[in-house]
């Protein structure tokens, strides 16, 4: 390994930002779904109906239990034999989903289960009911108490794309892992790959940090 | 018999109708066949020991805890329980709350609302009236309960004695028919005690109809209209202040005033 192995590395920067930009545009994506899902289903996983409650349950235990890259094998080979015949992209981008809105799911409701009961019983008592007193005060709570759990959370999603290579979308490690077979040189190209992610985690890191002081005004 | 023309007792007076209230927790029962009922702008403090059942009674008036038996009635408008005898749903609960003012012992603020957010939140979302007008009225609930400056601010960053202030206003905020008070004062610093019970004196003075559940002697004696000794989830006493404080009539709330005049 010498530094000359870098420089044939970076003279791919073409590909290699081809392959950045693609894992960037599956953690934004995937990120924000996951959220929205998550939030959808934490007020099911809180049900007090069992049917309700037990099935978000065991759809959150069974993503919990299951290796990604065995669920990523599942549904590229599972979905055609239902007739269901998608890209490989977007094959990649629902299992990221379905995958991560599960961790979503249980981040919420953990920090659901942390705030105080007071402040939903004064929403309670001064009216508010259902829909709105979970969009209005519960919610809201459970966000500013579980922003930096959100934020690692958006990490593991970035990590989580990186098994997408192999169903072929041309992600950061699917490009350098092009790169290091072509050329021979898997040091030099997986350190570079390494780096990159280094640097959008630092980002997510960053924005964390942005939403995490926003969040500590505004909690008990 | 008492003679009729000293009582006024025509129930159309009457803001709140508490009748025969019980409620246990698991084996436990915590009220007894509770009754009282209140007349528009009087203010009635409730005594009693910790644990006698003071603040579930105040929590039952409305229908945050399910009485096991008796009735409520808010404006003679029966709560909890509609007129055919089905249980209300959530919606319909939510509307009667939305009439009652709770001032809660830990404030339960809404960390995530500025102070002012705190107090349009429900003329806003519940109420639904006009968010103009609602502000300006929260701004000038805010200066009523001398905290005009910390409209912007979030919770945290108030002392005791602003959050429950700012608690203060929020009730006030949905124009209730009565205000409850779960001992407002419990949590605050001594220091921070007096400049919630002026806010509360001066809600009194303005005739706002008021149940008080408080620790607070001197201020019951000078505001109340009623007062009302419980021990062990049964009312034991009922007396105006002054001669509730001079010469209680049941050994039970002879026994309360000379703890608490031991206790200093």
């Amino acid at each position: 390994m010498n530094l000359s192995d870098f420089v044939i590395v970076w003279q791919q920067y073409p590909a290699i930002w081809a392959g950045f930009v693609n894992t960037v545009t599956l953690l934004l994506l995937a990120g924000s779904a996951s959220l929205v899902l998550g939030i959808v289903l934490t007020p099911m996983l809180m049900s007090k109906r069992p049917v309700i409650y037990r099935s978000i349950g065991f759809y959150c235990e069974c993503m919990r239990c299951v290796p990604f890259l065995l669920l990523v094998y599942l549904i590229y080979f599972g979905l055609p034999s239902f007739g269901i015949q998608l890209s490989n992209w977007v094959t990649g981008f629902i299992a990221l989903i379905i995958y991560n809105s599960a961790y979503m799911a249980i981040i919420l409701r953990a920090a659901w289960q942390d705030i105080p009961q007071e402040t939903v019983e004064a929403g309670k008592a001064f009216g508010l009911h259902g829909n709105r007193l979970l969009k209005r005060i519960i919610m809201p709570l459970i966000l500013m108490r579980a922003t930096p759990m959100i934020g690692n959370q958006m990490t593991q999603i970035l990590k989580d794309s990186a098994f997408l290579g192999i169903i072929a979308v041309s992600e950061l490690t699917a490009v350098m892992n092009a790169i290091q077979a072509t050329h021979f040189i898997p040091f030099a190209s997986f350190l570079s790959a390494v780096v990159l992610y280094w640097l959008i985690c630092l980002v997510i890191e960053f924005f964390t940090l942005i939403f995490t002081r926003y969040a500590e005004v505004r909690r008990a | 018999m008492k003679d009729p023309i000293e009582v006024p007792n025509n129930n159309a007076f009457k803001v709140l109708q508490v009748q025969g209230i019980s409620k246990s927790f698991g084996s436990n029962q915590v009220l007894r066949d509770v009754s009282l009922d209140l007349n528009k702008g009087e203010v009635l403090c409730l005594l009693g020991p910790s644990g006698c059942g003071k603040s579930t009674l105040l929590r039952c008036i409305n229908w945050l805890e399910t009485p096991d038996a008796g009735s409520i009635r808010l404006n003679s408008k029966r709560f909890g329980i509609h007129k055919g005898g089905a249980k209300m749903g959530d919606s319909d609960l939510a509307r009667m709350r939305a009439k009652i003012g709770m001032v809660f012992q830990h404030f339960a603020l809404w960390p995530h609302l500025s102070v002012i957010g705190n107090i349009v939140e429900s003329p806003i979302h519940v109420q639904k009236h006009n968010k103009k007008e609602v502000h300006k009225e929260a701004l000038a609930l805010l200066a009523k309960v001398g905290l005009q400056d910390k409209a912007d601010m979030y919770p945290a960053s108030l002392s005791g004695g602003q959050k429950q202030r700012v608690g203060i206003a929020r009730a006030l905020a949905m124009k209730p028919d009565i205000l409850l008070f779960d001992e407002p004062t419990s949590a605050l610093d001594p220091m921070l005690v007096g400049e919630v019970l002026e806010v509360m004196r001066g809600l009194a003075d303005e005739g706002a109809t008021m149940v008080v559940v408080t620790h607070e002697m001197e201020f019951a004696r000078q505001v109340a209209s009623r007062i009302i000794l419980m021990d062990s989830g049964e009312v034991v006493e009922t007396g105006h202040p002054a001669q509730f404080f001079s010469a209680p009539q049941t050994v039970k709330a002879q026994q309360f005033l000379t703890r608490y005049h031991q206790r200093g």
